[in-house]
Parts: C-alpha cells; structure tokens; sequence
C-alpha cells in the first residue's frame, strides 16, 4: 500500500516544474511579507518538511495563492493559519500546537537542560563531598593509588 | 564473472570479519598475545576483500553491465562516467558496501598507525570493528546485494534521477560516511575501554583524533548536501530540517560534544565516564540516521529502499550494537571512575557547559525528529514538526553556546577568573554590540539577522583574542611570532574551527537578509532587484550529452556595467523522464546572484531572481570548521605516538 | 577502586538511563516496522479532518459538453438513497487510470459516484470520459482547485464515502486499486448500505 501511494505521489505531481507565478505575489511589501511568514509555517502536504514557501507542487501554489488572497482581504496571521488548520488538520502545521500529544516535544530544551544540571550537580556535589573528606594530600595520594591499581 | 568475484569478495569479507571480531576478542580477554597478533592481519586481509568487492561494483558500472540489476536500475550507458562512479554508490545496496569499505579503511588506520596502542587496547578496537564489519556486511549479503544478476539482460539501464547527477551529490554520501564510519572507531574505542574497565590520558590522546576526522568529515558532508540543496533545488533554500537532514546533524552535534569532552580526558583525566557514552551515542546516532533512511518509516525525499524486511535487519543491528554497548557501559562504567575536582568557573566547567548545550540542542532535534512518528505510533496523532519549531527551539540553547564559545578557551584549567577573561574580550564584545547595530542601522528592523552577525562578529574576533592572548601580543609583542609559531597546531586549530562557526553565522545572517523577484520577462525585456538591472537576453533550446533543455541568458548589469550572464535552466532527462531545474548563480564571495527560470509562455518566460548577501559564507564556514579540525588533527602531540602506559598491572 | 569506597560509586540508575531510552526507541521502531508491514503504520498517510462531518459548502458548475449535471454541496445533505462517493480526479493523472475501471464497476452496481474533476481542461476531461467511459451520476469542475482545499484534498485521486445522512466516513488518497475496493471500500459500503 505504502508503494502505492509512492506511485501516486510521483505520478500525480503536475508534469510541468515551475518557480511560481508573478501575478501570485502582492503588490503590498509589507502584505507580501507577512503572506511568507504564514507560508512557512505552512507544510506542503505532499512534499517533505518543505512550506509551501518552497516547493513548487501544484497544491503548495494553491495555497499559497490563498494565504495571499486572504492577507490581502485584511485576514491576520493567525486567521489564515486557522482557515488552513480547519480544512488540512495538524498535520498541515510546521510548528506543531501544543497539545496533550506535543507537550513533551516542546518541553524538549526545557528537560535536557534541566535534566543536564541536575546530573552535573549531583556528580559535583559528590566529588566536592569526597574532596573535602580527605587532605589534599591524602586525595592526591589516592589518586596515584588509583591510577596503579584500576 | 567480475561480479562473481565481487560478491565471494563481499562473501569472504564478511568472514574475516567475524574472524577479526572473535580471535582479537578472545585473545585480549585471555591476554594470549598470538591471538591478539591477529588482529592487525586480519584487518588488512578484510580491506582487501571489501577494496576487490568495491573496485568489482564500480568496474561493472564502468562498463554499465547490464546483466547487474543494480546498475540497470541505477546507470544508462549515456551518463558521463564520473556520475557511472557516483551510481555505484548513489543507491542502497553500493551505498553499503561503500559503508563497509570505509569501516575497513579505518580498520585497516588502526592496525597500521596504531603499532604503539598497547596491545590489548589495539586488538579489542579491531575486534570490535570487526564485529560491526560482520553485521553490515551480513546485512549486504543477506537483504542487498549488489551483484544480483538479470537475466536476460536490457539493452540498457533505466538512467539515475537527474537531480542525483551532480557533483556535490556524488562527493556528498563519501564524505558523510566518512564521518559516520568515523564514529564506528571512536566506539570500538569506548567499548574497548568498558571491557577493560580503564580510560586514561593515551586512551583520550587516541580517540580525539578519530573523533576529529570524523567530525571534519560529516562537517564537509552536510555542508555538500546543504550546498547541493541550494544550488540544485532551485528555491535558494540550504537547510530544511528534513529528518534525514537531521539525521546527520545528530552526529555532528554528539560528536561535536566528544572532541570536547575528550580533550578534558586527555588533559585532566577528568569526564571519563561521560566521553565514553558521548562515544557510543555519536555512533548509535549514525546508525539512526542509517536506519532512518534504509527502512522507510519516514516520509521523506531522501529515503532509499521501502523495504521493511531490511528496516528489521538494521534495526536488529542497530538494537544489538547500541544496546549492547549500553548495557557494557551500565555495568562496567563504574569501574572507569574518577571525576577530577574542578572550579565551575574553568576550562573544565566551560567544557561541560559546552557539553551540555550542544547535547541539549541534540535532544531537542532529535526528539523533534522522532516525534511525528512516534505520536503516529502512540497517540495516533499526524503531526509535522518543521523548521518553525527547530529555529524557536535551538535558538534559546545556540545563543548561550555561542556566547560561551569565545570565552571558554580564555579560562585556565581547574579554576579561572570570568572577569579577567571577559575584561580580555571587551574590544569583542564591542565589535558585536556594533555588528548588530550596524546591521539594524543598514538593513533596518531585521532582529535575527543583527544577532546573526552579531555572533559572527563575537566569534571571529574572540578567536583571535584567543590567539593574541596566547602569544601575549599585547603583553610582549617582540616575541609574538616566535611565539605564534611555537603555539601548538590544537590551539591554531580550536580558534579557527571557532572562527569558521562565525563565518557560517555571518552567512546565515546575510541569507537572512536576502531578496528576491518572480517576475515574467519577455527577451529585451529587464527588472530591478537588489541594486541591479537584470535583463533577459533570449530563451533557447540546448543540448547536453544525455539531456536537451532550455536555456535562459540573463545579462546582469550594475549602473550599465555588465556584471555577469547567467544562463538557468530546464533541463530534461528522457531516460528516467524527469526534468530539473538548473539555478544559475554568479558569486563574487559577498553575495550571490542567482536565477531560476520557470514556465515559458508568448515568447517570455516567468524567472525567479535572488540576491544572496554572504551566501557562500556558509560553506566557507563549514569549510574552515573542517581545516580546522584537520590542523588540530595534525597537532605534534597526536601525529607523535602517544605515550606508552605505565605497565598496568593485571586487573584486579 | 576498591568496594569498600562505597560512596565514591556513581548512582548507577543513572547509568541504565541511556539503555533505557534507547530499548524505548528500539520497541517504536520495531513497532512502526511491523505496522508498515500491515498497513497500520503509513508515514504518507494524512487523515481528513472532515471524517464524521458534512461535507464542506460548495457549488460546482458542470464540464461543458458532458451531459452530466453539476455539483454542489446541497446534493450531498442527508438523508440520501445510499451512501454516496465523491471522486476528485484529473485527466493529467496517471493514478486516476488505474482506478477507473473500480469506479465503473461500483457505478454499475448501482452505487451513487459523484465527480469533482481538479484543475482540469474541459476538452480533456471530457476526452477521458469518452475513452474509458463515465462512472459519474454528477460532475463538478473545481478548475481554481478551491473546493479541492475546502474538502482538505491534497493530490488526485481522492475519494470520500458520505453514509446516507451526509456524513463523510472514509478518505482514500491515492488510487482505488482492486485490492482497495474489496478490503476496504466494500465493507463499509455494507455497513453504510
């Protein structure tokens, strides 16, 4: 099944590549730039981590003529990501919402580095306890024992 | 016949593979020296055996033989022979055998240059090498061999996808697996040590060479994939956060986190234990990536083979390697002992900081990664995780990283003084601190790009505050030369390695502020962008050696100056029936003009047309990152063997 | 390093933490391995955001020089004969020849199959009708391929199945293959029927 749909993806990809289309753009700069930073945000289904910023697919054009559409009747960032996330579900979204099922992806940089300090100081605050129960001397010496001896 | 031979070769490779993983093995636990000396022979013989299995595909590509269904699938008679090469490695079953020909290569490095590795130490590493050698080459005779025969034969092969038929992609899977193989030797390494339960200064002066070749390499490999990305998808675009992206970035990341930690080993003893499992992760993480690719179970453009059956051998492989390596280091770890006592603020403390960092950015790019697909799996949930969440999420651990990079070799060993150093670095700070104002005064408010060249400024000039204040130029500038000559080749290396990662920022920084036009020309016709006048010349067709495509001339001008022609493409490939498009870019090393052509119609066509401030830096960057990870490769210390142990008494 | 200087011993939980994780991550590998292999597990596969819903608002005009009456959202309210199935598809799509002759053959039987023909030229499409035949009670043109977005489709061929209270139930994307149509359309055409 999985090869099947492989088929069907090469196949149906329109036969002509394109680099896009002048009239698709806005003529408004400032409007044109926040149709971007939409589109980034916004996966080309049936490419791979592509946005519909950067592919050339049939569907990445389309909707990127929508955002467009919708930027320049007024529309926000966050009602055109939600106008897309109605018809495409989740997995239309490059950045993932926060949900029961993500939670965990984005604490992600909170947990590793939390988890990071919390290993470096328990190891510390052992080795300093070590440290400080014998003399210097003493912790030298042991050192030397131990590189003999391990 | 030829490909006959090249699989008994693969066949008897794999023999003296398992002969080089058991009698090394067996012979260092029993500490039998006659069994032990057959490690350094058994893995010349096995290189040899996989060099004739290797030099047997690419002869039969050569001649494109088409009885092999691996080059009737992968090569056409009409391709220039250089891309007939890259075929034989430029799918599954040649990219393995590639694979296993560079494990040998490192194998046979080991038996050769490593002579004044104590023995026992020596024979365990091929012995492990050998037993990875075995599983992949198992994996090629059993799932994907090479040679398989077609009877009868075509009259001619089906073509390789056009897009793969490029020089930067047939340099790029080498240079990756070096760096990957790489790895296999920084962990035959670590396990070595768990068996016999002892890391010391030698065992940290051995692996931090491998893990900076193999860490030059993967920097040189992603950056030829990215640079590919960029010039041959034609959408200016160099880094998508693709999972098999990632999957290469993970390595780099771990094994970045190695040669730093293995330098506290090898000069304070110190984070023994921790090294030895950055060892095994950088390799489990290669073989991630390998897996990810080879079984199908992400959706991607550069996944190879849907083929689950090889998806469980690997994994089988993958499992059995890494966990094994996991569990060895669970049990035997403690043993290895020894945390050295050092200050926070230090060499030591800014190595872990490093660590720690750079570990935590790889958590979050490897959860990211994995986590479409195991919500599939769990929650059922069909998630992306893109680029958005990458950038919003690395960004917060980059920024401390790159702050701590220049500070971190002004400190001493053991214990530092922060303010000295920073007081050290306050003409650095300057520099940044005006890169990012400068940036914000000329291309206005752009907040990424100013913190862009921002590091970049911080980076470049704190590694050449890290150089002055090595050769105290300040302090005794009369003996500054002699002193910059007799600063060891590691220093010269860390500090440009470092200025590299700035040249790379200021790149990013500068693709941050890029521009571009899609606009419909007809000939005679111009446009405007980024300062210059772009006109299109004509439209025609052209013919290459197998590919007809048509051809725009874009005559570029600065104030009626012609600055270049550049001529994109659309090219087609009958066989295979595909077509590219071919980006024309006119660097001049500070920007990139660059130009795709699109649909065509009334006698005009539609170009797309980018200017690319600092582009190349980027590789540039990646570039000096690896020259300077080969110079601080070709330090005296490490290209002089390292010391012989102390005459270790047996284990107790 | 001998026993006796217990305290010096490193937490050894944390020593199984790695091994742990990594017999975590080989246990979902293993299982998405074998979910490819019965299909459970699809990387490609998207589901609709419309499954237990009505279909999208949408009024389509007919393909000129078919005789086949247009398409809109009104047509697919409930409560309906039987369950209904809705075709996006495209004469430039080579999938969309594969899963013709399944489409006629459920057309024969008398199940309703109505046609969204995506980003299509009239003469074309109409070509491809008479060449290998119309399974279609309707036919609605989306040139623009907006209904298309609306419905949440992302490539030809795409098919829906509406139960007769309008609701849609079932996605395919990708062709209707003979396999396709008696493991997984006919079931549900008996439970929707």
């Amino acid at each position: 099944m999985t090869r099947w749909i492989f088929l069907w993806l090469l196949l149906a990809l329109p036969a002509f590549a394109a680099v896009g289309d002048p009239n698709e753009r806005l003529a408004d700069p400032a409007k044109e730039a926040l149709a971007r930073e939409i589109g980034r945000e916004l996966r080309c289904l049936v490419c791979q981590n592509q946005s519909i910023e950067d592919s050339d697919a049939q569907l990445a054009r389309d909707l990127r003529r929508l955002v467009r559409e919708r930027v320049a009747a007024g529309e926000d960032q966050a009602a055109v990501i939600t106008f897309v996330h109605q018809r495409y579900g989740d997995f239309v979204l490059l950045r993932p919402p926060v949900t029961a099922a993500t939670i965990l992806l984005w604490a992600t940089p909170f947990l590793a580095l939390a988890g990071g300090i919390a290993v470096i100081m328990l190891r510390r605050r052992r080795a300093v306890a070590e440290a400080a129960a014998l003399s210097p001397e003493e912790a030298r010496r042991l050192a030397e024992l131990d590189r003999g001896t391990a | 016949m030829i490909g006959e031979i090249g699989h008994f070769a693969l066949a008897l490779g794999c023999i003296l593979a398992l002969a080089q993983s058991i009698f090394p093995l067996i012979g260092a636990h029993r500490a039998d020296a006659r069994l032990m000396a057959l490690a350094a022979p058994l893995a010349v013989a096995q290189l040899i055996a996989i060099a004739a299995a290797f030099a047997a595909l690419l002869w039969a590509f050569a001649v494109n033989d088409t009885t092999v269904s691996n080059v009737v699938l992968n090569s056409h008679s009409a391709k220039p022979l250089i891309y007939k090469f890259s075929g034989a490695w430029g799918n599954h079953e040649g990219s393995m055998v590639l694979w296993v020909l560079i494990l040998a290569l490192c194998g046979g490095a080991v038996a050769g240059f490593g002579r004044d590795l104590p023995s026992a130490l020596q024979a365990r590493v091929i012995g492990i090498l050998g037993l990875i050698a075995a599983g992949f080459l198992g994996f090629i005779i059993f799932t994907s061999n090479p040679f398989e025969r077609v009877w009868p034969p075509p009259m001619d092969g089906q073509g390789l996808n056009p897009l793969l038929q490029d020089l930067g992609l047939a340099l790029h899977p080498p240079m990756l697996y070096l760096g990957y193989v790489g790895y296999a030797v920084t962990f035959a390494f670590a396990v070595a040590a768990l068996l016999e339960g002892r890391v010391d200064a030698a065992w940290g002066r051995w692996v931090r060479p491998w893990s900076l070749a193999a860490w030059s390499f993967l920097t040189l490999g992603i950056a030829l994939g990215s640079w590919w990305a960029y010039y041959e998808l034609g959408w200016g675009g160099y880094w998508f956060w693709d999972p098999v992206e990632n999957a290469s970035l993970l390595p780099w990341l771990i094994g970045a986190a190695l040669l730093h930690s293995a330098i506290v080993v090898e000069k304070r003893e110190s984070l023994k234990i921790w090294t030895v499992l950055l060892a095994i992760l950088a390799f489990a993480m290669s073989l991630l990536g390998t897996f990810l690719v080879r079984s199908g179970v992400l959706n991607s453009v550069h996944a190879f083979a849907n083929d689950p059956a090889r998806g469980v051998f690997i994994l089988g492989l993958l499992m059995a390697y890494v966990a094994g390596a996991l569990a060895l280091f669970a049990w035997r770890a403690p043993k290895l002992g020894g945390t050295g006592i050092f200050a926070p603020i230090s060499r030591e403390g800014g190595l872990v900081l490093n660590n720690l960092l750079l570990c935590s950015i790889a958590a979050v790019v490897l959860v990211g990664t994995l986590w479409p697909m195991f919500a599939d799996i769990l929650f059922g949930a069909k998630i992306s995780v893109g680029a958005p969440f990458f950038n919003a999420a690395t960004a917060p651990l980059a920024i401390p990283l790159v702050a701590a990079m220049a500070v971190g070799p002004l400190l001493a060993w053991k214990r530092a003084d922060l303010a000295g150093a920073l007081q050290r670095l306050w003409w650095v700070g300057l520099l940044a601190v005006a890169s990012a104002f400068l940036t914000l005064l000329v291309a206005g408010y752009h907040v990424w790009p100013a913190l862009g060249f921002a590091a970049a400024a911080w980076l470049i000039a704190g590694a050449a505050a890290d150089i002055l204040d090595r050769i105290a130029a300040f302090r005794r500038p009369s003996q500054a030369w002699n002193r910059a000559r007799g600063l060891p080749r590691a220093a010269w290396g860390g500090a440009i390695a470092h200025a590299g990662v700035g040249v790379m920022f200021a790149g990013l920084a500068g693709m941050g502020l890029a521009t571009d036009a899609l606009v419909e020309l007809k000939p005679g016709q111009s446009t405007r962008l980024a300062g210059y006048e772009w006109r299109l010349e004509n439209i025609r067709d052209v013919q290459g050696p197998n590919w007809s495509s048509r051809r725009a001339t874009i005559t570029v001008l600065d104030q009626g100056r012609v600055v270049t022609v550049l001529t994109p493409e659309k090219r087609f490939f009958p066989v295979g029936r595909m077509n590219t498009t071919e980006a024309a870019i006119h660097t001049n090393a500070m920007r990139d003009l660059y130009a795709v052509l699109g649909d065509e119609r009334d006698g005009g066509g539609v170009v797309r047309l980018h200017h690319n401030p600092l582009a190349p830096w980027i590789w540039f960057g990646a570039g000096i990152m690896a020259l300077g990870g080969g110079l601080s490769l070709s330090d005296r210390r490490i290209r002089v063997s390292a010391p012989s142990r102390k005459a270790a008494p047996a284990p107790a | 390093m001998s026993d006796a200087a217990s305290p010096k011993r490193p937490r050894r939980w944390m020593l199984y933490a790695p091994l742990g994780l990594a017999a975590a991550a080989g246990v979902g590998f293993y299982a998405m391995l074998q979910g490819l292999q019965d299909g459970s597990y699809n990387p490609r596969g998207v589901p609709s955001v419309l499954l237990g819903k009505p279909a999208p608002d949408f009024s389509l005009p007919a393909l000129e020089g078919v005789e086949l009456p247009a398409l809109a959202a009104a047509d697919l309210r409930g409560p309906l004969p039987g369950p209904v199935l809705v075709n996006f598809w495209a004469s430039w799509c080579a999938p969309c020849i594969i899963e013709h002759p399944q489409l006629m053959r459920l057309s024969r039987e008398g199940i309703a199959v109505y046609g969204i023909n995506y980003k299509d030229r009239v003469a074309e499409a109409g070509a491809f009708l008479r060449r290998h035949g119309n399974p279609y009670r309707r036919l609605g043109r989306d040139e623009p391929g907006r209904t298309a977005i609306d419905w949440g489709v992302y490539g030809v061929p795409e098919t829906y199945l509406l139960d007769r209270q309008g609701m849609i139930r079932w996605r395919w994307a990708g062709p209707i293959t003979p396999d396709t149509l008696e493991n997984e359309l006919r079931p549900l055409l008996r439970r929707f029927a």
